[in-house]
């Protein structure tokens, strides 16, 4: 092939290796921000005519719940993407765990008596006592599921544990189906979501949006102090890297695989509780959903990666807001996905991914 | 372990006579050596399981496998008889063998290829709407028959024969395996199951509002959550027109497609394309340096298996009559991976064994046998509420139990046996020394 012809196609996909994935990225806010700029946008009904705006306040919306609905994804991913770094399983029975969380704090709320119309201190305390237990009981029930599913298979063929969390999965979904019924049920509005804390700009902020936000930030910083700076994270990242060295350096492997999936299963606990205090209703089939989008987001930022995961939730939540409000919430999954694609194909270790430990 | 009767073993038994030892027990001397592996129990179990193999299949004449198949197959056609035309049983042995077909079909990918396909309803999907487009009224402006039978050749719609559908699903399927395919041959087999996954519910969320999407004349892609209703029954010019009452032909058809896709799977796995396959899974960097195209090969794995996919799809559109978005959910993906798991990966032979046991369970042990025990011993409770339940923990139970799968693919066996074979030179070496 002549010379000439293969520069324009190389020069193209340099390009497209460095910018194409940001590119990507903001294709959609950048395109939806020009149009509600140009066209504008119907922001309600004042005497039978429509009001029509022009200028980017609907796009902060979008991408403010956005941020605050990926905030749970990303704390269900972390523990995706915790469990996968250091036993290179795809946990399917994850996104149940996080589902079980949900439906503990929703019990939890019946027996403290929490209502909307508890105190301010009495509703605190008792979230917080909520979250502490929902998170211990995740944590403990995702370290069960390690002990009877996973751990007697370490040593087989590296797809035969996919089978068992499948399997995990099927049977907590059971749980949860006889637990509270085959349809969502509604969880009390306890902290008023839909009130505004305030505004900027035009960009009104829920309470929701806090919350989610004010629960996952700490979590992230303790995680990834926890990883990087104790002892016990550090035998992690040793296990992580290669599990037969770290054994030999006097690591018990067995107590530090342990405790990654307790961590991961307190992530999911938490998220669970934000969930039910998010979207007020709960029903089984939420942690199936929940963990498909957490594994994508996992994926997206580079499985592996605790940053990577929580970039790729916050990423798939504003990318599933303003798909569900501009293009309708039917073709969410398919906008999630085809991004998904486009991310691997752009770049295919993830957005921040790095070299993990090739399958054995 | 019954040593009377059993053959001298050239092979395995000599390390033994040196023992001076009967050889059912080297987990005794074992069990004394500081770190012991996890699989002892089973590991034996296998072992012992082996030598009888060893032992029958050396007293059968050479042509005792054929002869085998042959009776098999034999049973299989003679079978439909022993059962009314509308059993339950009947009907869960045409369900199962198509899903027999599916399981046959993500072997390739997985089980030889070794690329973790989790998008594999996608081809269920395409196979299904294959009848769904050109084996009803659903295009109701288009007027194209071939091959149809009297009572459809009045019909507006695309009607064409079953088998020109099935051909149909064929090339469909091999497309869609060649485009989810394109875009994972970067990737490394975890993400190359997301993005087969996110293949496979793409193609869910445009089956499910494919009614949004109008082709001109008030036609839309597919009839989403409420079905293309009415899709043709098959008809064959002699045989006639199946029917719903009758199901020994649907079982027939059945079985002689998943006979074919068998036979073409065992021959594949034989081939040098199946080598290939093998070679790729096991090394790819050796692979391509020995000249393997690791490109047209990947590809090929996923056309063929999603060619296997879409057939089994389009008899089941045709078989349950009704084209609905609602069955193509991502948990029929993994329900089929579990098939071959289970089965053995990589293994014929298991991917069949695994594929009717988990439908066979699913399909007719948990909704008809088991459902009556509750009742029976007195408790006034309905177990369908737990077959989600109870199909996890089988699935957990036997992965447990048998973590290779029930009939593991014999290369990974053999890689077993010379693990054990190792293990067991290393006994008499330390049993000597003292």
């Amino acid at each position: 092939m002549p010379a000439v012809a293969v520069r324009p196609l190389a020069a193209l996909r340099k390009w497209l290796g460095r910018w194409g994935l940001i590119v990507a990225l903001l294709a959609l806010p950048v395109y939806y921000g020009i149009r509600d700029l140009v066209h504008g946008y119907s922001s309600g009904f004042v005497n039978g005519h429509a009001v029509i705006n022009h200028d980017l306040s609907q796009l902060g919306f979008n991408l403010v719940s956005g941020v605050s609905n990926g905030s749970i994804w990303a704390l269900v991913a972390m523990g995706y993407t915790l469990v996968y770094g250091i036993i290179e399983l795809i946990n399917f029975a994850h996104g149940d765990v996080f589902m079980i969380g949900s439906f503990v704090a929703a019990g939890l709320y019946a027996t403290f008596g929490l209502t909307a119309a508890t105190g301010v201190f009495g509703l605190i305390g008792g979230l917080l006592v909520t979250l502490i237990i929902s998170m211990l009981v995740c944590g403990s029930l995702n370290v069960l599921i390690e002990r009877v599913a996973y751990r007697p298979l370490r040593g087989a063929p590296k797809l035969a544990p996919l089978i068992t969390a499948v399997g995990m999965s099927f049977i907590l979904q059971n749980v949860g189906l006889l637990w509270r019924g085959g349809s969502p049920t509604g969880v009390p509005d306890l902290i008023n979501q839909n009130k505004t804390v305030f505004k900027i700009s035009g960009v009104i902020i829920h309470r929701a949006d806090v919350l989610a936000i004010a629960v996952m930030v700490p979590l992230v910083f303790a995680l990834t102090w926890f990883i990087g700076r104790t002892r016990a994270g550090r035998a992690m990242r040793a296990t992580a890297q290669d599990p037969e060295a770290a054994r030999l350096m006097g690591i018990n492997v067995n107590s530090t695989i342990s405790l990654t999936f307790l961590l991961g299963g307190m992530l999911a606990g938490a998220a669970g509780i934000v969930y039910a205090l998010y979207e007020t209703n709960v029903w089984y089939f939420q942690g199936f959903e929940a963990g498909l989008i957490a594994f994508t987001a996992a994926v997206m930022g580079g499985i592996g990666n605790v940053r990577g995961a929580v970039l790729g939730g916050i990423i798939i939540g504003c990318i599933q807001q303003l798909s569900d409000s501009r293009l309708g919430p039917q073709w969410t999954p398919a906008v999630v996905f085809g991004y998904l694609i486009l991310v691997m194909v752009l770049r295919p270790r993830g957005l921040l991914g790095e070299e993990t430990r090739e399958a054995g | 372990m019954s040593d009377a009767g059993h053959p001298p073993d050239e092979v395995r038994s000599e390390v033994y006579v040196q023992k001076g030892q009967a050889p059912q027990r080297p987990g005794v001397t074992r069990a004394s050596s500081a770190p012991e592996p996890a699989a002892v129990g089973p590991g034996q179990f296998t072992a012992q399981m082996r030598e009888w193999r060893a032992a029958i299949e050396r007293r059968l004449p050479p042509w005792w496998s054929r002869a085998a198949g042959a009776v098999l197959i034999v049973i299989a056609i003679l079978l439909p008889f022993f059962f009314t035309q509308t059993s339950g049983f009947l009907n869960a042995t045409i369900i199962s063998l198509a899903y027999v077909v599916m399981a046959l079909g993500l072997n390739i990918v997985v089980g030889f290829a070794g690329l973790l396909d989790l998008g594999y309803v996608a081809f269920y999907a395409l196979g299904a709407y294959s009848v769904g487009w050109f084996g009803s009224g659903f295009f109701f402006k288009e007027n194209i028959h071939v091959g149809a039978s009297h009572v459809q050749s009045t019909l507006p719609g695309i009607h064409l024969n079953f088998l020109l559908i099935v051909l149909c699903a064929v090339v469909i399927a091999a497309l869609a395996g060649i485009i989810i395919g394109l875009p994972t041959l970067r990737l490394r087999s975890d993400y190359i199951a997301i993005v087969t996954l996110a293949f496979g519910e793409i193609v869910r969320v445009f089956a499910i509002n494919g009614q949004s999407i109008h082709l001109g004349g008030g036609q839309t892609l597919t009839a989403g959550n409420l079905g293309i209703p009415a899709v043709d029954l098959p008809y064959f010019p002699v045989i006639g027109s199946f029917n719903l009452l009758k199901l020994r032909p649907w079982y027939w058809l059945i079985l002689a497609l998943m006979l074919i896709v068998l036979f073409v799977n065992l021959r594949l796995r034989d081939s040098r394309l199946g080598r290939a396959w093998v070679a790729l899974r096991e090394d790819e960097v050796a692979a391509v340096s020995m000249g393997i195209p690791a490109v047209r090969t990947k590809l090929l794995a996923y056309a063929i298996g999603a060619t296997f996919g879409g057939i089994s799809g389009a008899f089941l559109g045709a078989y349950f009559t009704t084209v609905n978005a609602g069955q193509f959910a991502f948990s029929f993906s993994i329900f089929v991976l579990a098939m071959i798991i289970v089965g053995g990966l990589g293994s014929i032979w298991g991917a069949v064994l695994g594929a009717l046991l988990l439908s066979y369970t699913n399909y007719y042990l948990i909704p008809d046998v088991f459902n009556d025990i509750p009742t029976k011993i007195g408790l006034n409770f309905n177990l369908t509420q737990l077959s989600f339940g109870i199909f996890g923990f089988l699935l957990v139970l036997v992965m447990v139990l048998r973590p290779q799968g029930l009939f593991p693919e014999r290369r990974r066996r053999l890689e077993l046996t010379g693990d054990i074979a190792a293990e067991d030179a290393q006994l008499v070496e330390s049993q000597s020394a003292v």
